[in-house]
């Protein structure tokens, strides 16, 4: 790109979000534009189709005022891109990069595109540093590692979003390293982004940590900026400044919704419920903006945040994610009434990356079997529950009485942990605890050698 | 008339350019903007011609240059290919982030090929041969202990003028026909086109997984093609990198269309460790990497399905038995959905164009076991394992539908079972086999007499199984009489342990057929033993299976050297049982 501004007088007409401009030349798809009108603060906007005919300009704000004929038009040559860099930690910014603080508005150390290059895979590293979030049903169960993209299924009502305050609150790295926070809040009420920043400055990650903020009230078309305003600058952070980085993104059921709109006003085809058909593209040039590269130090890690419609698993905006991204965190409307917080559901959990971050070295050797076990149980005792509702508890076998009363007290044992943080020696604590309550031929996930050892370490425990 | 047209309209990962020389073919390559892009004419309306982008298009300017190159998109065939990384097009990802650092960046022309490296070439024909397409003309040690078959390209015939032994580049001729055509290491083909083949054979070898779920219950035969549909994290990448690992082939072709960068780098750090246990070679050196993840351009992951299997052909044409694993082909199919909604046609089924099938079906239809072109005679095969991501899980879409008409085999994933961490989560009542009675007799052969009657029995078990967990759930366990609680434990048996695999298992994630046929045996023993108990008199209760199910789990990973005294242990606790 980076040719000479150009400025066209008048615009062809204006729907919603897109202007439209006849007979240009030299356009570039994905340059930035400006649309000015007298007394009022300039629109920004984006070509998103290029034509010798017609080319059409997705505008950033309202335009509400915008009378195409009036306005001037200016083609800036240059492509979508934030200012970056250290200096930006500690401080606030809207969905576009522009300070929200009151403080001017930050020189940085660099200029960065932020729609951003996809990773050469081949110079990508295998992410498998444990990350302790302190939340035992994800470090036990779905064990999160840096350069992962974790994202929290939640439904309307449930607390996705003070579980991601949570584990940024206690995330600790393997080694005490550079790490920083981003947050990004798109669509999210001025309530819940006030709750989740009083947590930050509480654990006092404020200072380590870069907000952008796109709230119910601004624009909707804002919101598909913000993610990517905030992912240049994270990997800035991480990949240029060597730090460990944390992006949480709520809630992407914003963005979505965000993207259909823009879809509509452009008359696509809508794909399944309404959603354009490259929304799987689309969300995985956010979501695959995680990782760890061979040779660099720092790493993004991403937990975004959704709310599934309906608390519908099958809904476009989680499936897609599930697509993309390595694994699930999902919370559970039933464990939430029954009080258990966080009310994860471990069974439609997951974490694919957990094996490379556990076992020998990194958290205990047998890590994988004490969790195969868990889950063995958990499942058959989910499986009782769903027949006792039918015969009643009396009509299960021993077998299947015990799995039932076992998966009670791991829901409101171990998953239920309640406002404290659990270390990972606690939390596999916690779990042996429950395992030993089966007799030992329930157990059938364990070979004899994991059973050996942790009874030797029980003992050696008990005798300290 | 130039070979230069102008852009007139770039949207999305299509451009259009005018006016375009009269001599522009449909697929013909081009080179799009100031940089170069790669690209695909894929409408020609007048003077108009529409075109593909296989880069990102963002920056693209409208007046920018697209210049014909008169070639079809084709991808570059000779030593050198396998143990490499190729992004959608064919470009080494190794190459390109040599010049162009950690991201991926448009213009990139990086050749499949090293075109500096040096081969020793070894003749096996003489000057004076009349030769024809397919017909070798001497080898090459790929890699160690990899003979790479120098063949006569398919669409060339003629006499050897020349031919000489030595060390040669892909580019360098090694000989001359008598009409001067060079003979090359390497060659073009364009990838839309197959490669041609003396004959189709019909298959009974199986295809051997070393899952054993898919060998002993749904085994597909060499030179078939399999459909693997499955919800997100149902282990779709999970099955298809085990048979990349373990699986019997020679060469293993494994495209990675629109899914994730960090199950990449996976790979790559996992294959060059992996000894190949038939050749004692590393598994990377059997292995070709097609990576375009999903957020790399989506018109190359369309193309890079056609160059994986171009590349599959290409080896076995040498007549090796050739497997390609495609993850996942929904992304394939969403990349022509993308195209044809920008192309605006008029779409068929939830968006995608009406040929989907039809596409879908070709792509299938490349797999078989075949005669080769040429001699000396060969017998090579292709077998295709598509994985295919149906949304919300749901197999009634039109990619899974398409995918059924035409494949000899579905092996469906069950996110039921995935969450309940039963892997693989092969739901056996949906998938199916149509190849299960023709391999038949091979297993008779190879493995045991009795395979059949173990298959069988295995899938009546878990039929019956199924019946009494519907009554179960409605009754409780408990009234069911004893026959059916010793059923429905065997079953567990069988579900757990028999098809229940752990790809993390080092003992267990690879299962060889003696392996399979012996757990699937004992699993019938116990049914045995315990029904002959339980006629003796005794009751459920008593027959005490929970020591026999450790046992059972105990074997399973177990180090192959003491399975078979795993297992008479096995059989001697179920003579306590049998009483
Ligand atoms: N055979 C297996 N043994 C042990 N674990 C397995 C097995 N298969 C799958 N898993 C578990 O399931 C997870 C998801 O599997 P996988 O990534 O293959 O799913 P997928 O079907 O490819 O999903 P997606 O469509 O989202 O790519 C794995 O990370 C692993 O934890
Ligand atoms: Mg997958």
């Amino acid at each position: 790109m980076n040719a000479l501004p150009r400025h066209h007088h008048g615009a062809s007409g204006v729907a919603g979000p897109l202007l439209y401009l006849r007979r240009s030349h030299a356009v570039a798809l994905g340059e930035w534009v400006e649309i000015r009108m007298p007394d009022r603060s300039p629109w920004r906007g984006q070509v998103i189709d290029a034509g010798r005919e017609v080319t059409v300009i997705q505008v950033l704000e309202e335009t509400v005022g915008l009378a195409p004929a009036q306005a001037t038009i200016t083609l800036t040559g240059e492509e979508a891109s934030t200012v970056v860099g250290r200096e930006l930690l500690g401080r606030a910014f809207n969905g576009i990069g522009s300070p929200i603080d009151g403080l001017p508005a930050p020189v940085g150390e660099a200029t960065r595109p932020i729609w951003g290059a996809p990773l050469n895979p081949v110079r990508r590293a295998r992410p498998a540093d444990f990350i302790e979030t302190g939340i035992s049903a994800i470090d036990g169960m779905n064990t999160l590692v840096r350069g992962q993209k974790l994202p929290v299924f939640s439904g309307p009502g449930l607390p996705g979003l003070e579980l991601a305050a949570r584990i940024v609150e206690q995330a600790r790295a393997p080694r005490d390293e550079a790490f920083a926070v981003v947050f990004v809040g798109i669509g999210i009420t001025a309530r819940e982004t006030d709750a989740f920043l009083e947590r930050f400055d509480r654990s006092g990650a404020r200072e380590r940590s870069v907000l952008y903020l796109n709230q119910t009230r601004d624009p909707t078309i804002e919101r598909l900026l913000a993610p990517r305003v905030a992912l240049t600058q994270a990997e800035y952070l991480a990949f240029e400044l060597g730090m460990h980085v944390l992006v949480v993104i709520a809630d992407l059921t914003h963005y979505c919704e965000a993207l259909r709109e823009i879809a509509t006003a452009r008359e696509e085809i809508p794909g399944r419920r309404g959603y354009p058909g490259y929304m799987y593209s689309d969300l995985a040039s956010i979501y695959e903006r995680a990782g760890v590269l061979t040779g660099r130090l720092g790493s993004v890690t991403q937990i975004p945040i959704l709310t599934m419609p309906d608390d519908d698993i099958t809904h476009p905006i989680p499936d897609l994610t599930g697509y993309i991204t390595e694994g699930q965190v999902v919370l559970s409307r039933d464990l939430h009434r029954k009080g258990v917080f966080p009310p994860v559901d471990v069974l439609p959990s997951l974490s694919r990356l957990m094996n490379a971050g556990i076992g020998e070295g990194k958290t205990r050797p047998e890590h994988r079997a004490w969790a195969n076990q868990l889950y063995a149980s958990y499942a058959r005792g989910c499986e009782a529950r769903l027949m006792a509702a039918i015969v009643g508890e009396a009509g299960l076998s021993p077998v299947d009485r015990r799995a039932l009363a076992f998966s009670e007290r791991f829901e409101t044992a171990f998953v239920g942990q309640g406002e404290r943080r659990r270390g990972i020696e606690a939390t596999l604590e916690s779990g042996w605890q429950l395992l030993e309550e089966l007799p030992r031929e329930d157990l059938t996930r364990l070979s004899d050698a994991a059973w050996a050892a942790r009874s030797a370490r029980a003992t050696a425990g008990a005798a300290e | 008339m130039s070979d230069v047209a102008r852009l007139v309209r770039i949207v999305g990962a299509l451009a259009e350019a005018e006016p375009l020389a009269e001599g522009a073919s449909l697929y013909e390559l081009v080179r799009v903007g100031n940089r170069g892009l790669l690209g695909e004419v894929v409408r020609i309306a007048g003077r108009r011609g529409t075109i593909q982008v296989y880069e990102e298009t963002s920056g693209l300017s409208l007046g920018e240059p697209v210049t014909l190159t008169h070639e079809a998109l084709t991808i570059e065939l000779g030593p050198g290919l396998l143990g490499g990384v190729l992004d959608g097009v064919g470009r080494p990802l190794v190459d390109v982030a040599l010049h162009h650092g950690d991201f991926v960046t448009p213009g990139t022309t990086s050749p499949t090929l090293d075109a500096a490296r040096r081969w020793a070439f070894t003749p096996t024909v003489p000057p004076g041969s009349v030769v024809q397409g397919g017909d070798q003309l001497g080898t090459v040690e790929e890699r160690p202990g990899f003979v790479h078959r120098v063949l006569v390209p398919p669409d060339i015939s003629g006499t050897v003028a020349s031919i000489d032994g030595g060390d040669f580049t892909v580019h360098e001729p090694f000989g001359r026909l008598t009409d001067d055509t060079p003979l090359c290491l390497a060659h073009r083909w364009p990838v839309r086109r197959p490669r041609p083949v003396s004959q189709r054979l019909a298959s009974h070898v199986p295809f051997i997984t070393g899952q054993r779920v898919f060998d002993l219950l749904f085994p597909v035969a060499e030179g078939g093609s399999v459909a693997l549909p499955g919800g997100f994290g149902t282990g779709k990448t999970v099955i298809e990198q085990s048979l990349a690992k373990y699986a019997k082939a020679d060469v293993v072709i494994y495209v990675g269309c629109g899914e994730r960068g960090n199950e990449m780098a996976e790979v790559l750090e996992e294959f060059p460790h992996l000894t190949d246990l038939r050749t004692g070679q590393s598994v990377m050196d059997r292995t070709v990497l097609l990576v375009n993840t999903s957020n790399m351009p989506v018109a190359a992951r369309e193309a890079s399905v056609y160059v994986g299997i171009t590349i599959a052909e290409f080896y076995r044409d040498m007549g090796y038995r050739v497997a390609l694993m495609a993850d996942s082909l929904s992304r394939w199919a969403e990349a022509l959905r993308e195209i044809s909604a920008r192309l605006q046609e008029m779409p068929g089924e939830e968006g995608y164009p009406t040929y989907l099938g039809n596409r879908l079906g070709q792509f299938y239809e490349r797999a078989g076991l075949v005669t080769t072109l040429g001699q000396p005679p060969r017998e090579g095969s292709l077998t295709v394992i598509g994985a295919i991501s149906p949304p919300g899980g749901d197999f009634s879409e039109p990619v899974t539908q398409a995918s059924l008409r035409v494949t000899g085999a579905l092996w469906a994933l069950d996110p039921e079972l995935a969450h309940q961490r039963q892997f693989p989560a092969v739901d056996w009542e949906t998938s199916y086999s149509l190849h299960a009675e023709s391999t038949t007799a091979w297993f008779v052969a190879h493995v045991d007499a009795d395979w059949p009657a173990v298959r069988r029995e295995t899938l009546a078990l878990l039929q019956r199984d199924r019946d009494l967990r519907e009554i179960a759930a409605l009754v409780g366990p408990e009234a069911l009489q004893d026959e059916d609680r010793l059923l429905l434990e065997a079953a567990r048996l069988v579900r757990d342990h028999v098809l229940g695999q752990s790809a993390y298992d080092p003992n267990d994630a690879l299962s060889t057929l003696t392996k399979t046929f012996l757990l699937a045996s004992l699993a019938r023993e116990v049914l045995t033993a315990g029904t002959r108990a339980l006629a003796a008199g005794r009751s459920f209760e008593q027959l005490e299976l929970t020591g026999i199910t450790r046992l059972m789990a105990e074997l399973r990973s177990a180090p192959i050297g003491e399975l078979d005294a795993r297992a008479a242990a096995l059989r001697q606790a179920l003579e306590g049982v049998a009483g």
